[in-house]
């Protein structure tokens, strides 16, 4: 009887002993795999917006994923739908289109077709519209804005400025 | 206390100290087998010998192979393939082995449906089974991913979105499983760890569990007969060899088992030599470029299938089907609510849902090869339905299945 209380006791003790180092190691496990200090603070990329032209898809790059920049033609500005202006970038009375250029199905990039202003995903047959907005499933949502700040005729990916701030607030950017 | 006397034989030496002659009764000569079974249940042996044929053409490419994203590429199709002396073979034989592997399961598995070889005490089996099809298929991308080429970067980039559930955008989870915004060097480095240690650790944990699973039901036979291999045994030792529905695995069945192999073999090293290019996606000879998707991107055959059932859904409803194919087949055993294991020719009609789930899981795999347009989406859509409605249809139908 007494050894069998002095048993259960080192049992339990063990197990407590065991527990924390079990958690402890879980954590550090976890930790290990996150990403590097070094890929978090990955940088901004500054765009100097005046060197693109009307209709012609550019694909920058930040933090490793492709950004596409697509600068709006008259005519485009001015069918654009509610829907399709809440995703409007302006800057100095120009019109972009500036996302994401990744799928936001699974993450291919689309292709962009000049002549019917769209894009199409040839993953999974995804279509997405000139503002970046999304057309045809499996895509759940047009691209996701990367946060931006506007300084003159300049814009910093990886900032949030004002402008950014207010479509987050409205739900267009994820 | 152990007694040890002087001995009379190094075999009686190690007898002595190991029990080998215990060990080899046990594990070859007196582990039973019944006659009554073909050349399908010759598959297990053929998947140990593919696994073997993976571990030896795999140690050789470690040893040129360099897992950074800079020079990846580089040294799997430059070093291995042109430098070292049959480091061609190497790969052929990696690249074919992975891909044939998956067949083998296929048939693998498609024998014990039709069996019902995961019924009456063999629920393990199937499990354990079905576990290491998971740990497989881990390895399998994993691996796809070590060559970094163009399908290296673009399938780990849509698989780990996988991850983010849609709608639930778990975006941090999937850079925790990166350690990136995208795949880039942590990420080729983890799955380098996991593709040549973890995961093969688990699946040689996995293989042993399949086996001892196997030990106490023993096989299943051509008529789904229960044998009382106590009985049977005996007789077999008592000298009716002829009467006796049994036979030793060794050397009896493995003799069998062996010859199957060797036909086998031949037929693995005429595609390793004549006809590897299956195995090889043409588009991963480009190296990795996260500026540019291919203009199609498809998985390695073997998981057509389930591709096929993710595609043709919004993002949500695809990512559930997904997991729902992913994981179904683990519960056959419940399922199945029919007592009879016999062949699935003789249960009315399972044998019916039987062929209907192989032909559409084909039809699927085609489906899923072929661009998500018009007509093939239409067909890809209800083969899809059809095989979440006929795992939701098992049930009942075996409910009612007539005892044979
Ligand atoms: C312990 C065993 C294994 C080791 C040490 C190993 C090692 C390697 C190495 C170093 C590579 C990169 C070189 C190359 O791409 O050819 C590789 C590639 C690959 N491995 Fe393995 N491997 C093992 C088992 C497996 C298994 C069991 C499978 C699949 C079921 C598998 C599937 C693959 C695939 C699909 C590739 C890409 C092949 C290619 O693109 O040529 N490996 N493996
Ligand atoms: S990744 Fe674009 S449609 Fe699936």
């Amino acid at each position: 009887m007494e050894n069998n209380s002095r048993r259960g006791f080192m049992g339990k003790a063990f197990g407590a002993v065991a527990a924390v180092g079990a958690i402890g190691s879980l954590f550090a496990m976890k930790k290990s795999w996150d990403p590097l200090p070094s890929v978090r603070s990955a940088g901004f990329t500054t765009l100097d917006l005046s060197v693109y032209k009307d209709n012609e898809l550019v694909t920058e790059k930040w933090r490793g994923k492709p950004i596409f920049v697509l600068k709006k033609t008259a005519d485009m500005v001015a069918k654009q739908t509610e829907s399709q202006k809440a995703r409007d970038i302006e800057v100095n009375g120009s019109h972009y289109m500036i996302a994401i250029g990744l799928c936001t199905h699974l993450g291919c990039i689309p292709a962009y077709n000049a002549s019917n202003q769209g894009f199409l995903c040839a993953c999974h047959g995804g279509q997405f519209d000139f503002s970046g907005d999304v057309t045809k499933v499996p895509p759940p949502r047009g691209f996701d804005i990367p946060p931006f700040k506007i300084e003159g005729n300049t814009l910093v990916l990886g900032e949030a400025g004002p402008e950014y701030t207010k479509m987050k607030e409205s739900g267009v950017t994820l | 206390m152990a007694h040890f006397t002087k001995a009379t034989s190094i075999k009686d030496w190690l007898n002595q100290r190991l029990a080998i002659d215990t060990v080899e009764r046990v594990m070859m000569s007196e582990y039973w087998i019944p006659k009554n079974i073909n050349f399908l249940w010759a598959m297990g042996m053929v998947l140990v010998i593919t696994f073997a044929l993976l571990l030896v053409s795999g140690i050789f490419l470690l040893m040129y192979y360099q897992p950074n994203v800079d020079t990846a590429f580089y040294s799997v199709n430059y070093t291995i393939m042109r430098d070292v002396d049959f480091g061609w073979l190497w790969r052929h034989v990696h690249g074919v082995a992975a891909s044939v592997v998956f067949l083998i399961i296929y048939i693998h598995m498609f024998t014990g449906i039709y069996y019902g070889s995961y019924k009456k005490g063999r629920e393990m089996i199937w499990v354990s089974g079905m576990l290491l099809f998971v740990a497989f298929s881990a390895e399998a991308f994993s691996g796809y991913m070590l060559p970094w080429g163009q399908m290296s970067y673009w399938a780990g980039m849509v698989i780990t979105n996988l991850f983010s559930g849609g709608s639930l955008h778990a975006d941090g989870l999937v850079e925790w499983i990166r350690g990136d915004y995208v795949p880039a060097q942590a990420f080729l480095t983890r799955f380098f760890m996991l593709h040549v240690l973890l995961i093969p650790l688990a699946i040689l944990g996995l293989i042993g569990l399949h086996f001892g699973a196997l030990r106490i039901p023993h096989v299943n036979n051509q008529d789904g007969e229960e044998i009382d291999f106590d009985k049977e045994a005996k007789k077999y030792l008592a000298g009716d060899k002829a009467g006796s529905k049994v036979m030793r695995f060794a050397n009896d069945f493995m003799s069998k088992d062996m010859m199957v192999v060797g036909i086998y073999l031949v037929f693995f090293f005429y595609l390793v030599f004549w006809n590897y290019g299956f195995a090889m996606d043409a588009v991963n000879f480009d190296p990795a470029d996260g500026l540019k998707t291919p203009a199609h991107i498809y998985p390695e055959w073997y998981f057509l299938w389930s591709y096929e059932i993710l595609r043709p859904f919004s993002v949500d409803i695809g990512l559930v089907a997904f997991a729902f194919a992913q994981v179904i087949f683990v519960l056959l055993p419940w399922l199945d609510r029919s007592p009879n294991t016999v062949p699935a020719n003789r249960r009315g009609l399972f044998a019916i849902w039987f062929w209907v789930m192989l032909v559409n899981l084909i039809v699927l795999t085609a489906m899923g090869k072929l661009p998500p347009e018009g007509m093939f989406s239409q067909i890809g859509f209800v083969s899809a339905i059809l095989f979440i409605v006929q795992w939701l249809m098992l049930p009942f139908i075996t409910m009612f299945e007539k005892k044979v």
